[in-house]
């Protein structure tokens, strides 16, 4: 139901926000995966049926530790799974961290999906490039459920990620699962690595020249740490990709999630109602600015 | 099986050069491959070729006593490595091992030099591309030293 009226940053819009999403939604853990030494992934379910979350690959919910506070974090599961929500997080601050120490039968608060996810439409009849460094790859997972759940719909589809070391990959189970496959492409290196390792060891930038497909017909989705995506950025360019065809998934201080409170806001975008992807097209004057 | 000149043709690095210097390139190069495993060159021994990767994986090492081998960098096909032909005292810096079962085109060092010293115009087309692989790699050894997943303070990715 509609709650209040309220205006939204350029004054020109004035909208109508949903009070149902400012209200977290108790979701209990169902189960909980250990990716890596400071990386969960929790399941988790609603605790009434009807109150689970559709959403787009790309999008994120506010996830609540009652008590503690609120952080954004994006969905990493299946869309054509809704009943089931995922959620990769790695323990940075109080909030994520006392997510991660959750186990099994904790209650957590959602609220969302919020923000604006891949381009998928757009990605239809394309070669896709996926390319996610270190926890950057939890955003990118639904998009490839999504593309491989619809495999015919698009042309070549290629994983890079990056990790720092072997043990810092996250999702390994499903990385070599779809490293079978002969109708996808997932290329994994690390910053550093014993001689037992047999993928690459480079910055995951640097597999972009290796790319088969051809810039003319790819669209690129990129995820991870900025600095990591400015260098994803050139060499896109330098292989001739189009700033158009090129998305990224921006990490700002989203509070709201509603474009209201304004602590996202990137130049101008409010990352949570318009991102969090963006085409690097759209960024590209604010991308390099410090102030930002 | 593709020509050496084929390779050449179409391997990133000999990308637009002049069909006239790849005739010439031609002269010092032979086709060599390598077992998964193998050892191609040693940290120290003499740079007496350099090599064009076509196919497989190539590592780049370090071995450091008491921690055993780390990798540096490993290199597909369209890369290049032993660039130490280029720069007296002519001795590898790294060790490099084949990962998988590896083609590639190697060059005698030496006759490379002799090439690139007769014909300046050949030579300075090969700096400035030999320029380009190094900037490109010092850029992302730093990118690697930065170690940028630890630095990213973000959650929600």
């Amino acid at each position: 139901m509609p709650g209040y009226l309220q205006i939204v940053g350029r004054i020109t819009a004035v909208t109508l926000v949903d009070t149902n999403l400012m209200v977290p939604v108790p979701f209990l853990v169902r189960r909980r995966f250990r990716e890596t030494t400071d990386t969960v992934t929790l399941e988790m379910v609603p605790q009434q049926s009807q109150d689970r979350i559709d959403f787009s690959p790309g999008q994120f919910n506010m996830l609540y530790a009652f008590g503690i506070g609120e952080v954004p974090i994006s969905i990493s599961g299946d869309p054509a799974r809704p009943e089931t929500l995922m959620h990769t997080i790695r323990a940075v601050g109080a909030v994520s961290s006392a997510l991660v120490r959750m186990k099994q039968g904790a209650m957590v608060g959602v609220r969302g999906a919020f923000g604006k996810g891949w381009p998928l439409h757009e990605a239809c009849g394309k070669d896709v490039v996926l390319i996610g460094g270190g926890i950057g790859l939890a955003p990118l997972r639904p998009v490839i459920h999504h593309l491989l759940n619809n495999r015919k719909a698009f042309e070549g589809v290629t994983l890079l990620c990056g990790a720092r070391t072997p043990r810092d990959i996250i999702f390994r189970r499903h990385l070599k699962r779809w490293q079978r496959r002969t109708d996808f492409q997932v290329e994994a290196t690390v910053d550093a690595a014993g001689a037992t390792w047999l993928g690459h060891v480079g910055v995951v930038t640097r597999l972009v020249a290796h790319l088969d497909s051809h810039p003319s017909n790819t669209i690129a989705m990129v995820c991870g740490p900025e600095v990591m995506m400015r260098f994803a950025v050139w060499e896109l360019l330098q292989w001739g990709l189009a700033p158009d065809r090129i998305f990224l998934s921006l990490e700002r201080n989203m509070k709201c999630g509603t474009g209201v409170c304004g602590h996202c806001q990137f130049g101008p975008v409010f990352v949570c109602t318009e991102g969090p992807v963006v085409s690097f097209e759209c960024i590209e004057p604010w991308f390099h600015r410090r102030e930002v | 099986m593709s020509s050496i000149n084929e390779i050449l043709a179409g391997h990133r690095f000999f990308r637009g050069v002049d069909p006239i210097f790849l005739r010439i390139l031609n002269e010092c190069a032979a086709m060599v491959d390598f077992e998964a495993g193998e050892i191609i060159f040693r940290q120290g021994h003499d740079a007496k070729r350099f090599y064009g990767l076509d196919r497989g994986r190539v590592a780049l090492e370090l071995h450091t006593p008491g921690n055993g081998t780390v990798v540096i960098e490993t290199l597909g096909p369209g890369d290049i490595f032993g660039s130490s032909w280029l720069f007296p005292p002519y001795n590898y810096e790294w060790d490099a091992r084949a990962v998988q079962d590896t083609r590639a085109v190697a060059f005698n060092a030496e006759c490379l030099r002799d090439i690139c010293e007769a014909d300046h115009d050949l030579g300075y087309d090969l700096m400035k591309r030999f320029a380009g692989i190094m900037r490109n790699r010092l850029q992302m050894a730093r990118l690697q030293c930065l170690d940028i997943y630890r630095l990213s303070d973000g959650s929600r990715l």
